[in-house]
């Protein structure tokens, strides 16, 4: 390693390296929001619902989830409950 | 940014290859491609009258003075968003069709409405982007929108989809300032129609009325008739992606 690249290897990311990794995340979510069925968002308000019947809770602390693989589909539930 | 600039370099171009090309712009209240094109002085009816049946097309497509074959749609000044219907959209482009070889739609900013109107009836779709985050999230939006709201898509056919990224400047790519054109084409992962360079030309092609294909000593100029060559399917490589290295000669005339 020359001296000169030793010096570069100790720069902070660049600008344009942030914003790719920006891009991927935002991008990925953003497709895979598209590609679920429209009824998850419709069941997530339900299941919303239901819970607050029991619970106080904001509606970021209910999650749900497709993940389709080639042999099953997966329906995560992520429900955060308060202390 | 870009689109307009696009359409009327890419439709030029489709023209001067001999194709019968009209390009429509479908920026309802905010009409420019009329001056892009220098023909804004010529606009007697546009793309609302003919969908209204106020005018026939005859009447209302302006013929490019400078290139055989090509025609200009201008867009309405009119403030009603809703003057376009798809209806209305679809009859005037079926006949078109019957007529032209290629029908480029210059799409208003955004994904809204007008956008969809736009792309709704493609059979390709040339997204233009910019090395910038916002430009290239809403480019992944309009890949959704083309992907599921399409009539292609409607009918479970695919639009082809390609890349074209404008503004590019290799300089800042280099200083890594700005996104590379491997960068975008890893995120939105279509294949690459090409890469225009960011240029002055542009500015004075657009003072001048003239769509900057026809100033061929122009970097961006070049690249954009390189695309249209790569739209039949010719393999051009990329240029103007590096920073130009100076030559002693121009170095020491300081160019
Ligand atoms: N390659 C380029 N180099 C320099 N400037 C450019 C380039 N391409 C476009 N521009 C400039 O960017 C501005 C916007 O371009 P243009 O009108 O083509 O964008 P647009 O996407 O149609 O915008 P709108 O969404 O408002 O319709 C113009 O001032 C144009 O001159
Ligand atoms: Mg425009």
């Amino acid at each position: 390693m020359s001296i000169f690249s030793y010096f570069r290897s100790q720069k902070k990311p660049s600008s344009a390296s942030v914003a790719k990794e920006r891009l991927q995340i935002i991008v990925a979510h953003e497709r895979n929001k598209r590609e679920q069925p429209e009824y998850i968002e419709k069941m997530q308000q339900e299941i919303l619902a239901v819970i607050r019947k029991y619970v106080e809770i904001d509606d970021e602390q209910v999650k749900v989830n497709l993940d389709n693989n080639d042999e099953c589909s997966i329906l995560e539930l992520n429900v955060t409950l308060p202390e | 940014m870009g689109k307009t600039t696009t359409s009327a370099s890419i439709g030029t171009g489709l023209a001067q290859r001999g194709h019968k090309t009209v390009i429509i712009d479908f920026d309802v209240g905010l009409r420019n491609l009329d001056l892009i094109m220098g023909c804004e002085r010529r606009v007697v009816y546009d793309f609302v009258n003919v969908i209204n049946g106020e005018a026939n097309l005859k009447q209302t497509l302006i013929k490019d003075k400078r290139v055989d074959n090509l025609y200009i749609l201008p867009a309405s000044q009119t403030r009603d968003k809703d003057a376009l219907t798809q209806e209305g959209v679809e009859k005037v482009l079926d006949e078109l069709s019957e007529d032209f070889d290629f029908i480029v739609c210059d799409s208003p900013a955004g994904i809204e409405r007008g956008a969809q109107m736009a792309l709704y009836f493609a059979d390709m779709a040339v997204v233009v982007t910019n090395p910038e985050v916002s430009s290239v999230r809403d480019s992944d939006r309009i890949l959704g929108i083309l992907q599921s709201k399409s009539r292609k898509a409607e009918k479970g056919e695919v639009v082809e989809e390609k890349l074209l990224l404008t503004r590019y400047n290799p300089e800042r790519v280099e200083e890594g300032e700005m996104l590379s054109v491997e960068d975008v084409k890893e995120i939105l992962a279509i294949e690459l129609l090409g890469v225009i360079p960011e240029s002055e030309a542009v500015l004075k092609a657009s003072n001048q009325g003239s769509p900057v294909i026809l100033d061929s000593d122009s970097n961006s100029g070049q690249a954009y008739a390189d695309a249209v060559g790569r739209l039949f399917g010719e393999e051009i490589e990329h240029r103007f992606l590096d920073v130009e290295k100076k030559g002693f000669f121009k170095r020491l005339m300081g160019a």
